[in-house]
């Protein structure tokens, strides 16, 4: 068994209004700065035991599904990393 | 009859939903959700508030506690559940009910009456009510803006699903009399069976004579009686 770090980044679906980085949005651009768009997204990290990349991305993405994302409004990516 | 209120951390208008069941003559308690549903529970009231403190996403740790999964098997018996706000928000998380609440259009908190119409009169939550009726009932959400996608949206209109929309005093549909910015200013919708439902405004904000401005609420509720 091997310590993977999987790394799930959970958005909003693109089209699906994101109120709270409109809203920083035009914050930054108080502050002087230029920008044409901000999206934020959640990361979450991982730390798990698996026999394989592949088993530890596997279980990553069931968490993604069945709790950390809500596939009605999110997109979600994992990626998974070995110890340094 | 018996009502169960279930009752998460963080949940705060479980003493409200007992009151005003209470006040139309039906029986109500409520039930801390590690004590399991009451076997005699024959109707289930998910109340509203901050469950879990919306860690995560507003309803998403209360939808995966164990109780849910005995509401689950009580809904699929024809036990009528009704979500309010945080508990809408746990139905749709809980996948009792189709789409997702997530953050208002104005990102923010909003507490106030609105108006809605009575979109479908044949079911337990609105047979109080005329189709096209206007009601007074108050929100308090910042999470409260509907969102499914299109394909689904308009299965729940061709199914006639959609209990109330959010319109101005006259029964107009409109954006101004959207308060969150929902998708076809939707406020309650049905789940698979009409005994399943959810909804953001408050109804048991608006059943008490002496204290709420508004009794509109009063006929959700008697879905329980």
């Amino acid at each position: 068994m091997t310590t993977y770090t999987a790394t799930v980044t959970v958005r909003l679906k693109r089209g699906v209004l994101d109120p709270e980085a409109e809203t920083t949005k035009r914050a930054l651009e108080r502050l002087g700065f230029d920008l044409e768009a901000l999206r934020s997204a959640d990361r979450f990290e991982v730390d798990l035991e698996a026999d394989s990349a592949s088993a530890a991305t596997d279980r990553a993405d069931e968490m993604a599904e069945r709790l950390l994302a809500n596939p009605t409004i999110h997109d979600y990516d994992v990626e998974v990393s070995e110890p340094e | 009859m018996t009502v169960a209120v279930v009752q998460f951390g963080g949940s705060n208008c479980d003493r409200d939903a007992v009151r005003a069941l209470s006040h139309l003559g039906v029986n109500a308690e409520r039930v801390w959700h590690e004590d399991g549903l009451p076997a005699d529970a024959d109707g289930i009231v998910i109340p509203g508030g901050f469950s879990y403190g919306d860690y995560l996403r507003a309803g998403a740790m209360a939808a995966h506690s164990p109780i849910m999964g005995a509401v689950r098997d009580a809904a699929d018996d024809g036990v009528p559940v009704l979500g309010v706000c945080n508990g809408a928000q746990i139905g749709c998380e809980a996948k009792l009910t189709p789409g997702a609440f997530t953050t208002n259009a104005s990102a923010r908190f909003q507490c106030e009456y609105v108006h809605l119409r009575v979109e479908n009169a044949d079911t337990p939550w609105t047979a109080a009510y005329e189709a096209g009726e206007v009601v007074s009932v108050p929100i308090a959400h910042g999470e409260g803006r509907f969102e499914i996608d299109d394909g689904r949206y308009d299965d729940l209109v061709d199914d006639d699903r959609i209990l109330f929309r959010y319109c101005d005093a006259d029964g107009a549909v409109t954006d101004d009399a959207n308060p969150n910015g929902s998708k076809g200013n939707v406020a309650g919708i049905l789940g698979e069976r009409e005994t399943v439902a959810v909804l953001m405004p408050h109804p048991e904000r608006a059943s008490l004579p002496d204290l709420n401005r508004s009794v509109d609420g009063q006929g959700i509720l008697r879905a329980f009686a």
